[in-house]
């Protein structure tokens, strides 16, 4: 296959500066992800441990097979939402290897104010839920909870996408085959009684693990009955009396190594008909793509410089590769798994438009998943394109992303604005996964636009009644304007919203992809029909 | 030179002898009995027969059976080896009366110093010193305390039959000689049928020197000096060297002499071995003649450079001895270390069992093995459990000492527990290294030769989480058949966004559990951290034997970990350790049957109740029996543990679900 030659140099002075630019980004990254692995702070976690329970990520280490790799989703979720640190809301999701096959894991985090679900720890409950039901990964939970957040009750409870979604949720994939599994290894009140409850299997911890649906508090107001939490439902009551839960176990080590088990005896196999092939290392090392990522989102470089740095042997069989040039696609190898990538090098125009169309069909034909890589400002505006039919080429494109039924992935790995984050199949388009470089900007429009569009409405206004409004106030005018563009369009806002699945170092993309191709396949690859296409 | 001859012995002998034999182009005939039908001997050999079952005394001591097969192979010449037939005069006999070689002495040589008694006696008239002692034949009690009076106290009370420490007793006075005599006649009684007994000296430290002497039918004699064997334990050696520590050439030649004059007086023929008891001044006397090869016969050939093999099949084919003693001269030093299937800490219990895991120092200068074992062989209780012998030549004794410890080092065997460690702690023991050697040197230090229960090192630790690590990324190659290279496969303990991927193993060693934390780093770096030790390291895995090197070291080291079940042999230079994998996916079963209370399952009576308070009992120990609806039910213990309280007697009507019996498990003593 053609291999792309790359025409930058590492000691190129611009590469140098873009470099050095990355690298601060990803180092503020890790430190904040660092950070985050703390939870809900010393004073909690020495709490937590002085009972004898495992911190959540050890929870998670133990669960999974030694050494093996985990990949985490939304680190930054609820990240500066509730006044308070509220580290990954609470719950840390991912998908791991437990006894030889990847599933999704469930983890709260009691030492983040209980492990109480906040809005965001819902929204990243059920987003979890919906990775396992997509790729057909069994859940595993592993619960320690006090259950709603009271003071944000309102946006947690009642409506579609709130707290009993999880245990629709657990229903209806324990249905299609998806295994329920949990460990109560601490509270389990009221409605979170319902995970342990729902699950396939349950394995509850001794002293520390308990199910009810009053707690001893409201069990006293209610009926004046006075009874410790291990009395109302700890394990050996579940386990001997109420068959609410199915294994005992001593500790959480040993619960975990229950869990295991179950996995170990699920009788399920993955089942892989993609044509997969032996990985080859990119030809360049995908550390590079830190310098060639231009340090301002603005300025052009070509993405298949970062095609390169992530694909096997940086071999690329690119497609239509003179008609629509500024969209890129082609055929690639990602770990061995056969691709398609489309990836954006400039504003989209009719025929880019129609070029990604006819692309995805191609991978929808074949059963090709589909690697997304955006940086687009949007569809070309304009008298001409209009006239050219650009909303109906657009359209095409967003019709064919929407219905291939191929897995799909997307990476932001710079701006993504308006309907180009459509096109490019973003977050309302269910791309299997979504991340984002932590240089990426999203919004509906650029903030140096939307000030724009913003103060030209606000002069047409002025000058209508007469006024006149000085350039200088115009600035003024902007400036602010910008700066919330700038904020709400950042990877941490967006991340914390659960806008995707997390931000990722540039550097591990060729890894988070391939390890999230791989997830994918635990689920049969379907026919697509796709919708009217406007001629 | 003989064209075939018959091994009439199994093990490393077996094979020592099968070398030498092809090496001067005799063919072999191995038997084998039906414990032995794989062992390296029946490889070693051209040809191999059945002998019998696996009972010595139907097998390799069946003297008819084997001289039948000799016949059949057509052997010319039978080598018995040691042990077994090969001090048997009555089986020399059958084989001269059968027309083959006996390569041994003649039969009569063999019966003169098969009585100890009647030995000392012969070698008394030859003018070789004996200790003073009794050795006739009135056994009366009372006459026996009056020779131990004239003999002095303390006496040694010997079986006359005896051998192998058997109806072997001290009297330390007068007052104890009626009850160590007695005790010694019941022992010889029930082992040799003969309960007839002889009195000696008993030397407080005296040291054990034998002289390895060799005569031919020409009529000529020589020694090969001799071999200091005072490292034992309870009568068995343990180490033997040659020359012996702090031997003057006076005194050597005054033994070699006394030897030579004592295989002369009995008209020997072959290889022999004169046992003197050495006192500390010098003094030396008589002990016995073993009138064979002996097992630690290789340390003299070390530092001769002769095969006594080789002079021993000559000798029996009628040749002249190969050297004169003028041409025989001693170059530096070799000494000896008798491996064994045996736990030194069980009061050397032989232990026996599949040689899982065998390795013994290979191309290591000057080192020399002598096994009949390998992998996957089995140690059976039939026969003698020495699996080894390591011997180590230098310039001069410290320099084989060290060697030795070098090559005891590199001996790995698990499967059976063996000695190797205590071996170890022997050769390095200030006692053994001064050269101030004696027969109690073991006994004396006891307690620091005790295996000691020192913090594991973190080498040791390092390689065991290494192990474990490499152990999970092997389990996991076998998974997802298709999807090969799935990047879930990978064993770095990635987790995207953070820069410490480290994966924690545990280990227990009897009480005291270990976590090893390990951050891979790819190209096998690896960040290692335990309780004690915070480093990086360098490995790399190779035929299953790791090498590590550690931050600061130059080198890396070897090391190797064997995986039993649950337990992890790890072998590092310096350290041999016993760890427990601490696994939680092993012991998760114990779901629910962690309550220390056992409650009735239904209304019934009590039967029997089987503990009473303060019994340690294991998991699964039945403690009460109830009976209820015409059936027994049994309540055991869920858990090991001590029972802290029994609710009811027997013949007691308990409704259901009341308390029975309680057990603290956390009383549970310790058992390792």
């Amino acid at each position: 296959m053609p291999v792309i030659e790359s025409k930058l140099s590492p000691r190129d002075p611009a590469f140098v500066h873009n470099r050095d630019a990355m690298s601060a980004l990803v180092a503020d990254l890790r430190d904040k992800i660092a950070d985050i692995e703390h939870g809900g702070g010393e004073a909690a976690r020495a709490k937590h441990v002085a009972r004898g329970k495992l911190l959540p990520r050890e929870r998670v280490r133990t669960l999974l097979d030694p050494a093996s790799p985990f990949l985490e989703f939304s680190q930054f979720a609820a990240y500066g939402m509730y006044g308070d640190r509220i580290a990954s809301a609470g719950l840390i999701t991912g998908i791991g290897r437990i006894a030889g096959r990847e599933c999704v894991v469930v983890c709260n985090d009691a030492t983040v104010k209980g492990g109480t679900y906040f809005p965001m720890t819902v929204k990243k409950h059920l987003r979890a839920q919906e990775i396992a039901r997509e790729n057909r990964l069994p859940c595993i939970y592993l619960v320690d909870s006090g259950g709603a957040n009271l003071p944000n009750h309102t946006d947690v409870f009642p409506d579609k996408e709130h707290f009993g979604r999880i245990f629709y949720n657990q229903a209806t994939m324990s249905a299609e085959g998806i295994p329920q599994i949990a460990v109560v290894m601490g509270s389990c009140t009221a409605g979170g009684a319902y995970v342990p409850a729902m699950s396939d299997e349950t394995i509850i911890v001794k002293g520390h693990g308990t199910i009810f649906l009053g707690g001893p508090p409201l069990v006293k107001a209610a009926i004046g009955e006075i009874v410790t939490a291990e009395e109302l439902g700890g394990a050996d009551v579940h386990t001997r009396l109420s068959g609410v839960a199915d294994h005992f176990a001593r500790d959480d080590r040993r619960a975990l190594a229950i869990a295991r088990r179950i996995v170990g005896n699920l009788n399920t196999r993955k089942s892989v008909t993609l044509d997969v092939a032996e990985p080859i290392a990119p030809r360049y090392d995908p550390q590079e793509v830190y310098g060639v990522i231009n340090a301002d989102i603005r300025k052009p470089y070509d993405v298949r410089e970062v095609i390169a740095r992530i694909v096997d042997a940086s071999d690329f069989d690119e497609f239509k590769a003179r008609y629509g040039t500024t969209l890129v696609t082609g055929f690639a190898r990602l770990w061995g798994y056969p691709v398609g990538i489309v990836a954006n090098n400039g504003v989209l125009y009719s025929e880019s438009a129609q070029k990604g169309a006819h692309f995805i069909e191609l991978c929808a034909q074949r059963g090709v998943p589909l690697v997304f890589l955006q940086n687009i400002t949007g569809f070309m505006v304009g008298k001409k394109y209009e006239a050219g039919g650009i909303a109906k080429d657009g359209a095409k494109m967003v019709t064919a992303v929407s219905c291939a039924n191929v897995p799909k992935f997307t990476v932001i790995i710079g701006g993504s604005y308006g309907a180009g984050n459509y096109g490019m199949c973003g977050r309302a388009f269910d791309p299997r996964f979504l991340w984002m470089w932590p240089n990426a900007r999203i919004s509906v429009m650029g903030g140096e636009q939307a000030a724009t569009v913003l103060a030209t409405v606000k002069r047409d206004g002025i000058e209508a009644k007469g006024g006149a409004w000085s350039a200088g106030e115009e600035e003024a005018f902007k400036v602010p304007i910008r700066e919330r563009y700038e904020h709400e369009g950042h990877p941490y806002f967006a991340s914390a919203r659960l806008w995707d699945d997390g931000i990722i170092d540039p550097a591990e993309t060729r890894r988070v992809l391939a390890m999230a191709i791989s997830a994918s396949l635990n689920a049969p690859i379907g026919k697509t029909s796709f919708g009217v296409f406007r001629m | 030179m003989f064209a075939t001859i018959l091994i009439a012995n199994r093990g490393e002998i077996a094979c020592r002898i099968a070398r030498t034999a092809r090496r001067l182009g005799v063919r072999t005939i191995a038997i084998y009995s039906d414990a032995d039908a794989n062992a390296l001997h029946v490889t070693l050999c051209d040809e191999a027969y059945r002998v019998g079952p696996p009972a010595p005394r139907e097998s390799y001591l069946n003297g008819d059976a084997i001289i039948a097969i000799a016949k059949r192979a057509d052997a010319q010449a039978i080598h018995p080896g040691y042990g077994f037939l090969s001090e048997n005069a009555a089986f020399a006999q059958a084989c001269e009366a059968a027309g083959l070689v006996f390569i041994g002495p003649p039969p009569a040589a063999i019966a003169a110093m098969g009585s100890k008694s009647a030995a000392k006696a012969i070698m008394s008239e030859a003018g070789v010193p004996v200790v003073p002692g009794y050795h006739g034949d009135a056994q009366e009690p009372q006459l026996l305390a009056r020779e131990a009076s004239r003999i002095g106290f303390p006496v040694l009370i010997k079986a006359t039959a005896g051998g192998g420490g058997k109806g072997m007793k001290v009297a330390a006075s007068q007052e104890d000689f009626a009850a160590a005599l007695a005790s010694a006649q019941r022992e010889a009684r029930a082992s040799f049928g003969d309960d007839r007994v002889l009195l000696e000296r008993y030397l407080a430290s005296p040291r054990h020197i034998e002289m390895q002497v060799f005569a031919d039918r020409q009529g000529h004699a020589v020694h090969l000096f001799e071999r200091d064997c005072s490292v034992q334990r309870r009568h068995q050696k343990v180490l033997e060297e040659a020359p012996a520590p702090g031997m003057d050439d006076a005194r050597r030649r005054a033994m070699g002499e006394a030897a030579v004059a004592a295989a002369k007086a009995i008209g020997y023929v072959g290889a022999g071995t004169v046992e003197f008891i050495a006192e500390q001044d010098g003094t030396f006397y008589f002990m016995e003649m073993n009138t064979r090869l002996q097992v630690e016969h290789p340390v003299t050939e070390m530092i001769t450079g002769l095969d006594l093999v080789e002079w021993q099949l000559r000798v029996a084919a009628g040749e002249p001895l190969p050297a004169t003693q003028g041409d025989i001269t001693v170059h530096g030093h070799a000494i000896e270390a008798r491996v064994y299937a045996e736990d030194p800490e069980r009061d050397f219990l032989p232990s026996i069992g599949r040689i899982a895991h065998w390795r013994m120092p290979h191309d290591m200068h000057n080192v020399r093995v002598d096994t009949g074992y390998r992998a996957d062989d089995e140690v059976t209780p039939f026969y003698d459990p020495m699996l080894a012998k390591v011997i180590a030549w230098g310039d001069n004794r410290e320099a084989a000492r060290t060697r030795l410890l070098a090559a005891l080092a590199q001996c790995e065997v698990t499967g059976v527990t063996t000695n190797v460690a205590f071996l170890e702690r022997v050769v390095a023991h200030e006692a053994f290294a001064s050269g101030r050697v004696d027969t109690g040197l073991i006994a004396k230090h006891r307690d620091e030769l005790r295996e000691h229960r020192d913090d594991v090192p973190p080498a040791a630790l390092i390689a065991a989480a290494l192990a474990e690590y490499a152990a999970a990324a092997d389990a996991s190659a076998g998974v997802v058949a298709q999807d090969p290279w799935s990047p879930w496969r990978l064993n770095d303990a990635w987790w995207n966004g953070t820069s410490t991927h480290r994966a924690t193993f545990a280990f227990a060693d009897g009480t005291r559990e270990h976590s090893v934390m390990l951050v891979p780093h790819g190209d096998g770096a690896f960040d290692v951290a335990g309780d004690t030790f915070s480093e990086r390291v360098h490995a790399t895995r190779r035929d299953g034997r790791w090498s590590i090197r550690r931050a600061g070291d130059e080198a890396a080291s070897d090391a190797a970990v064997v995986t039993h079940g649950h337990v992890r042999h790890v072998f590092t230079p310096g350290a041999r350790v016993r760890l427990a994998r601490v696994d939680p996916f092993a012991d998760a079963g114990d779901a629910g049957e962690a309550q220390g209370r056992l409650t009735a399952p239904m209304s019934g009576t009590i039967v029997a109740v089987l503990v009473q308070p303060g019994d340690v009992v294991d998991k699964g120990v039945a403690l009460v029996v109830l009976e209820a609806m015409k059936m027994e039910h049994t309540i055991v213990a869920p858990a090991a543990g001590r029972v802290a309280a029994v609710h009811f007697g027997v013949g007691d009507r308990v409704a259901e679900g009341v308390d029975l019996v309680d057990v603290d498990a956390k009383q549970a003593d310790v058992k390792t």
